[in-house]
């Protein structure tokens, strides 16, 4: 392969872990808080269907991302008002989130627009549009660097460069300010934040609604930025995949970056590659497309060493008697 | 540590103005009435002792204090002024500062954040975290609160996390300190350091409430004692006027025999012989390293040592449920120590019974009935059964008959073991693993969390036990439990015994010297 191809590659892996990196951000708020979230699938398939067709509707992507990220936080406060003001089992009130958005965005988006559960194809200030780094067309011919700068780091959708800086951002809340401080505590032993005469239930919605923004940011820019519009099911297992990848990360900000940008990799590669020869053997395009699946497999069945979750993880908060 | 010492000088403290003033205060949950129209008065600059059996409602009354419940009905007042209690913040501006049974500590954190938790001074931490580092520094100093403020709590020991707990409370600058059952997790040496930091807080003028079933702590730090009875408070008297034996009747109610009445062993044969026992445990770490024990008929053998040196883990070996390395003999037989159902099933056929540790855990099913739980570890057995079928109207007798003959109350085989009090759920399973006959009796812990009424009892039966010839290996935390009931006693730390003494020759200092990893005579 050659310097341009793996670019290409390189630049085809940020685009598509951007949902993920979203996705896991959004699952590392709400877990080191002590929510488990596996309605991250649904959060994200909701708010692609909505920001499709409101972006489809009014002609503007900003009130489609606005409306996507409005019907995250919708099932976000669901999720919320189950586990934590009800104190619900977590994992069932997820998998009803999935169940919920996988079946109402085919029935609505066929009532509305009668595609077969699609949206129109979204064009022009319907959907986010490529940014170009400021001197990148003058450097774009400097060897080795131009290539980076201008092919794999500019280009992008704005909602590309947001999810990065969410990085750092969420590492600086979570290690720097009082209320990352709090939110780990709460994670990690409830208790000890309510005896301290903090609101337990308070920070754990506040990490649900993050969750719910963040979500909804992966959503909106599926369907209006990766995409032109929405199909159904389109989040394809995003969601999981990047619960496997906050794994993977250990909960941390950092990693999940290069947790999220090695699901990436493997989706490009697969979309690259459609069949390779190896060995004289011919890998069939089935199991190239399926190697992020396979390495969620491989991560969640515990392979890449010990993974400590918050440790008050998934329980309700119930003072003791 | 006499009377007098532990006295304040002067006699100020008791005409100090009230630090605090309950009236009345009354909680139920559900039909349980957990506190009844309680009324105290705590004066400024005392230590103030609440002593009372397990569930005799103190900690619920504290809880309340703290704002961690809501009473039903009562008034609270602080510095003489009626104060609303709805939430821990509204404590905490109150000035009271509370050191729970159970830690409320963050553990993957550091002291510093710990202590700032809930109390930061701003949005950003960076300020808020050097003046913590500040405080405690001079905390330290004053007061003998030595802790490093980067280790991360997990990797503190009980004794330390306890301490950050403190700490906590005077970053708050609270001036009323309530610390519930503060000593269950230290050792004796770690228990003295405690109360002479809460002699020196008294001294500075704060006021300490100290929530306790142990008659001796209340005998050596406080100055005023309340004593709790089934929700109610019984009696508040000065600590000098009083006595233990007088606090233990107040409490129970009756008359309470403190010693526990017994001859000298006439040990026979050797029942047990352990040879260089060594357990390794998950992530490689020595659990026990090369155990020798002998225990022969007739004799109780006291095992003592702050809980989490490998008793447990001794006890889980001898019970055939964790696999170890060395030799272990029976009667002169050999014990699988693969750690497997069979070797914990062959345990029993060949004369071992067990109270295991954690009742809850280990010794009961909670939700199940009376009758289900006596049968536990012998429903193969004939008497209860036939092949795959279980004869539950046998185990409902035996049971009955078990109930009467330990007195476990209420004597009705069909509730469940979760609605017996924790000494009536003790009884349960003593009474199945004694009345099995066994040549040895594995006893653990044997009254964590039981009053002082079934206390007496339970320790009547080991000693009745050791009368008929059996042999018992005692393992608890409580050293005035060891002291009491061994013949003789060894010490563990750290996977190891320390050395072993005869009761009559040592003493509480040495022993605790021992449980600290010292070996050897102290002057």
């Amino acid at each position: 392969m050659d310097y341009a191809g793996l670019i290409q590659i390189l630049d085809s892996a940020l685009r598509l872990s951007t949902p993920l990196l979203f996705a896991c951000l959004a699952g590392l708020f709400s877990e080191r808080a002590g929510v488990f979230d596996i309605g991250l699938e649904g959060k994200i398939l909701a708010s692609a269907f909505l920001s499709a067709a409101m972006a489809a509707y009014t002609g503007n992507v900003w009130l489609g991302m606005f409306a996507g990220i409005l019907a995250a936080l919708m099932l976000a406060a669901v999720h919320g008002v189950a586990s934590i003001t009800f104190r619900g089992n977590q994992l069932i009130s997820g998998v009803a989130i999935n169940f919920l958005a996988s079946g109402l965005t085919v029935v609505i988006g066929e009532a509305w627009f009668g595609l077969g559960g699609r949206t129109p194809q979204l064009e022009g200030p319907a959907r986010f549009g490529e940014l170009t780094l400021p001197f990148a067309n003058a450097i774009r011919d400097v060897p080795v660097i131009g290539p980076i700068y201008a092919d794999l780091l500019s280009g992008h959708s704005i909602l590309v460069y947001v999810a990065l800086a969410c990085v750092p951002l969420t590492w600086w809340i979570l290690s720097r300010t009082r209320f990352g401080l709090r939110l780990r505590a709460v994670g990690e032993n409830p208790a000890a934040v309510d005896t301290a005469g903090v609101s337990v239930v308070g920070l754990r919605y506040a990490a649900v609604m993050i969750c719910g923004l963040l979500t909804g940011l992966a959503g909106a820019y599926l369907a209006t930025a990766l995409s032109a519009g929405f199909v159904k099911e389109m989040s394809a297992g995003r969601g999981f995949i990047a619960l496997a990848a906050l794994i993977f990360a250990k909960w941390r900000p950092w990693h999940a970056l290069g947790a999220t940008f090695l699901f990436g990799l493997l989706e490009a590669l697969g979309n690259r590659f459609q069949s390779v020869e190896l060995l004289g053997v011919t890998v069939p395009t089935q199991f190239m497309q399926a190697l992020p699946y396979i390495l969620t497999v491989v991560i969640l069945a515990g392979f890449v060493g010990r993974a400590i979750p918050p440790r008050a993880g998934g329980e309700p908060y119930v003072k003791e008697r | 540590m006499t009377q007098s010492q532990s006295q304040r000088p002067g006699t100020a403290s008791q005409d100090a103005p009230l630090a605090i003033e309950l009236r009345g205060i009354s909680k139920a949950f559900g039909t349980v009435q957990a506190n009844k129209d309680i009324s105290i008065k705590v004066r400024r600059g005392t230590i103030h002792g609440i002593i009372g059996e397990n569930g005799a409602g103190k900690s619920t009354l504290m809880s309340i204090l703290y704002g961690f419940y809501k009473a039903d009905a009562g008034e609270v007042y602080i510095g003489g002024k009626k104060t609303e209690i709805p939430d821990s913040q509204a404590a905490i501006d109150a000035g009271i500062g509370m050191v729970f049974q159970h830690f409320k500590l963050v553990e993957t954190f550091t002291v510093l954040e710990n202590v700032i938790l809930g109390a930061e001074d701003g949005r950003l931490l960076k300020p808020s975290l050097a003046k913590a580092r500040k405080l405690l520094t001079d905390l330290a100093r004053e007061y003998e609160l030595e802790v490093d403020p980067d280790a991360v709590v997990e990797d503190l020991n009980v004794g330390l996390q306890q301490r950050v707990e403190i700490l906590k409370a005077l970053y708050r600058e609270a001036d009323i300190l309530i610390l519930d059952e503060p000593t269950g997790v230290l050792t004796p040496a770690e228990a003295d350091h405690l109360f002479r930091i809460l002699k020196g807080l008294r001294d500075q003028g704060k006021t300490i409430i100290l929530i306790t079933h142990k008659l001796r702590e209340i005998m050596e730090i406080t100055d005023t004692v309340s004593v709790m009875r089934r929700g109610e408070m019984t009696a508040t008297v000065k600590t000098a006027d009083t006595s233990p034996e007088q606090l233990a009747e107040l409490m129970v109610g009756r008359k309470v025999l403190l010693r526990v009445d017994k001859t000298p062993a006439r040990p026979g044969k050797t029942v047990l012989e352990v040879r260089g026992l060594r357990v390794v445990a998950d992530q490689g770490v020595e659990r026990l390293r090369g155990i020798d024990l002998d225990i022969r008929a007739g004799e109780v053998l006291g095992i003592a040592g702050v809980s989490g040196n490998g008793q447990s883990e001794l006890l889980e070996v001898l019970g055939g449920y964790r696999a170890a390395t060395g030799t272990i003999r029976m009667n002169g037989q050999e014990l699988d120590l693969t750690g497997s159902a069979s070797a914990a099933r062959s345990r029993r056929d060949q004369g071992i019974g067990h109270v295991p540790e954690d009742r809850q855990r280990e010794g009961l099913i909670m939700q199940f009935r009376a009758w289900e739980n006596v049968g536990f570890g012998y429903h193969h057995e004939p008497r209860f059964g036939s092949g795959m079928f279980m004869d539950n109207a046998a185990l409902r007798k035996d049971c009955e008959g078990k109930m009467a003959r330990f007195d476990v109350r209420p004597p009705d085989p069909n509730l469940t073991a979760k609605s017996f009090s924790g000494g009536n759920q003790q009884k349960i399973v003593l009474a199945r693993e004694i009345e099995r006959d066994p040549d040895l009796l594995l006893i653990g812990q044997p009254t964590r969390g039981v009053d002082i009424g079934a206390i007496e009892f339970i320790h009547k039966q080991v000693v009745a036990l050791r009368d008929k010839g059996k042999a018992i290996l005692l393992v608890s935390v409580e050293l005035d439990e060891i002291m009491a009931l061994s013949d003789r006693i060894a010490v563990m730390f750290d996977g190891r015994i320390m050395g072993e003494r005869l009761p009559a020759e040592t003493d509480a200092n040495e022993l605790g010297l021992m449980m600290a990893g010292m070996t050897g005579k102290v002057a």
